[in-house]
């Protein structure tokens, strides 16, 4: 009978897949050791869904580290450039609107050597940078439009971010919108502290008078009506230490897909 | 007594199952929020759309002509489409390499160069338009329309609906812009996309339909146990082309 060889061939097939198993489980927690170490993980890495948000961003972070979001010809900017749903106006923004965002302030604080705040004038003040990018929306609309703004890499200098800083949070009028970046994308030379567009003032529906611009990540990233950004090398403090508002809304936090 | 599926095979098929209706669940759902579509880089509201999909929407600003607006549910929706996008891709690779070291792309899919005649072709073609039960031999090989079928699933269909994923993506495509470039745009990426989906959907109902025809319960068993119904010797008779081991 066969018997003695397929006990044989199984004894032999349950140390394989024992081994198999083994290497695989120390294998990942390896992975897992390296990814939190060279900032691979995402803040939102927990529950059921974290492992493809941690291989997205792992991947898409090593692959885009210095890549460049696509950049249009001016003939491919977009004839009316759709202004999203916004939520009604807070009376503070209203009033901001009827005195022409004279007195809108940026405010800049946590990890950095001098912290203050901006006005409009003196973010208009640093050289004003341009990019032709496409905003594009998690729901699949998008359009093209001519950015105009000073580089968040820029006011970063000027604040002299330390050098352990990690993450910058910024936040938007709106309380419930707030938002955060790895420095990568802080640093990225296309992300805009956005004042204008299109040559012209930046218009409210499509986040003036400020906004930020992540043109390597969805439209939800890019918040509007900027008021303050938070140098931190930590998220576990903000909100429920998922990263942003947006995963405690649902959604993922990296947003480059 | 010999598997008629090899155990990765079934593993894979049945990952690769679960992973697709998760991805066509998610899918549709993401597309509930914008059921429009456009050629070319941009298509919001305010431009023409290529075409629309008859259905209410999840945001209010798409004009469906419908008096109401669907619950959002593109958060828990892009989790899942990304997550199982991942793992149907990890489960593909293995799939596709292992394939090519076994053999089984080679044996059991390519059809052999005397099967490919378009006498041969257009007999598979007519005998599943009558809807006619496979025939014993079937059991144990594929024939010339089913292996061509999976053959473009495989090698098509699943490696253009990944390329054509990955070229919505604004990260991706800023490290590699001629994967959205050649297809014309971030929008007719996202409408190609919507097509190999549909593609994929209608090889799924036929293949289902097929299995239906042939036994549910028989095909269903050889999927999951790798045993078939009928042994491999009484479906071998001579004159026949279709065991080729």
């Amino acid at each position: 009978m066969s018997d003695p060889l397929l006990r044989k061939l199984s004894r032999r097939n349950l140390i394989t897949t024992g081994i198999a198993v083994a290497a695989g489980v120390s294998g990942l927690a390896v992975a897992a050791r390296i990814a939190q170490k060279y900032g691979l993980v995402p803040p939102d890495h927990g529950g059921i869904y974290g492992l493809g948000e941690t291989l997205t961003y792992a991947s898409q972070r090593l692959l885009t580290r210095h890549s460049f979001a696509r950049e249009f010809s001016r003939s491919q900017i977009s004839k009316r450039p759709f202004p999203n749903e916004i939520p009604p106006p807070s009376d503070e923004f209203k009033r901001h609107q009827a005195a022409r965002f004279v007195d809108w302030r940026l405010s800049v604080d946590g990890m950095v050597a001098r912290p203050g705040s901006f006005s409009l004038d003196q973010l208009k003040s640093y050289p004003s940078h341009s990019q032709i990018t496409m905003i594009q929306c998690e729901e699949g609309w998008s359009y093209i439009a001519e950015w105009i703004g000073v580089p968040l890499s820029q006011i970063l200098q000027a604040v002299e971010v330390h050098p352990q800083a990690r993450y910058v949070v910024y936040y938007s009028i709106d309380p419930d919108w707030w938002e955060s970046i790895d420095m990568a994308d802080a640093l990225h030379p296309q992300t805009f502290l956005t004042y204008a567009m299109n040559g012209d003032e930046l218009p409210v529906g499509n986040g003036g008078p400020l906004r930020l611009r992540v043109p390597r990540q969805i439209g939800y990233k890019s918040v509007k009506y900027i008021t303050r950004l938070t140098v931190t090398d930590n998220l576990k403090s903000f909100g429920k230490g998922l990263g942003s508002a947006a995963p405690e809304g649902g959604y993922a936090w990296y947003a480059g897909i | 007594m010999p598997s008629r599926h090899s155990a990765l095979v079934r593993i894979t098929h049945w990952i690769t199952t679960l992973c697709f209706l998760a991805l066509l669940v998610s899918g549709a759902e993401i597309v509930t929020s914008h059921p429009r579509f456009y050629w070319g880089e941009t298509g919001n509201n305010l431009t023409e759309p290529l075409f629309k999909l008859p259905i209410p929407a999840s945001r209010n600003l798409v004009p469906t002509g419908y008096g109401y607006v669907l619950p959002d549910q593109n958060g828990w929706s892009r989790y899942l489409h990304f997550q199982s996008a991942w793992i149907v891709v990890f489960t593909g690779l293995l799939y596709i390499v292992s394939g090519l070291v076994t053999g089984h792309f080679h044996r059991n899919l390519l059809p052999a160069r005397c099967d490919l005649s378009w006498r041969a072709f257009s007999t598979d073609v007519v005998r599943h338009l009558r809807f006619q039960r496979p025939s014993e031999a079937e059991v144990w090989s594929y024939n010339l329309l089913q292996r061509l079928t999976y053959l473009f699933v495989i090698f098509i269909l699943f490696p253009f609906v990944i390329w054509t994923g990955l070229a919505m993506s604004p990260a991706f495509v800023s490290a590699f812009p001629a994967a959205v470039n050649v297809l014309g745009g971030q929008q007719s990426a996202r409408t190609l996309h919507f097509f190999v989906s549909l593609a994929l959907v209608l090889f799924l109902l036929v293949h289902v339909g097929m299995i239906l025809l042939a036994g549910l319960w028989s095909r269903m068993r050889t999927m999951i146990t790798g045993r078939a119904a009928t042994p491999r010797a009484a479906a071998t008779r001579p004159g026949k082309t279709m065991e080729r081991t």
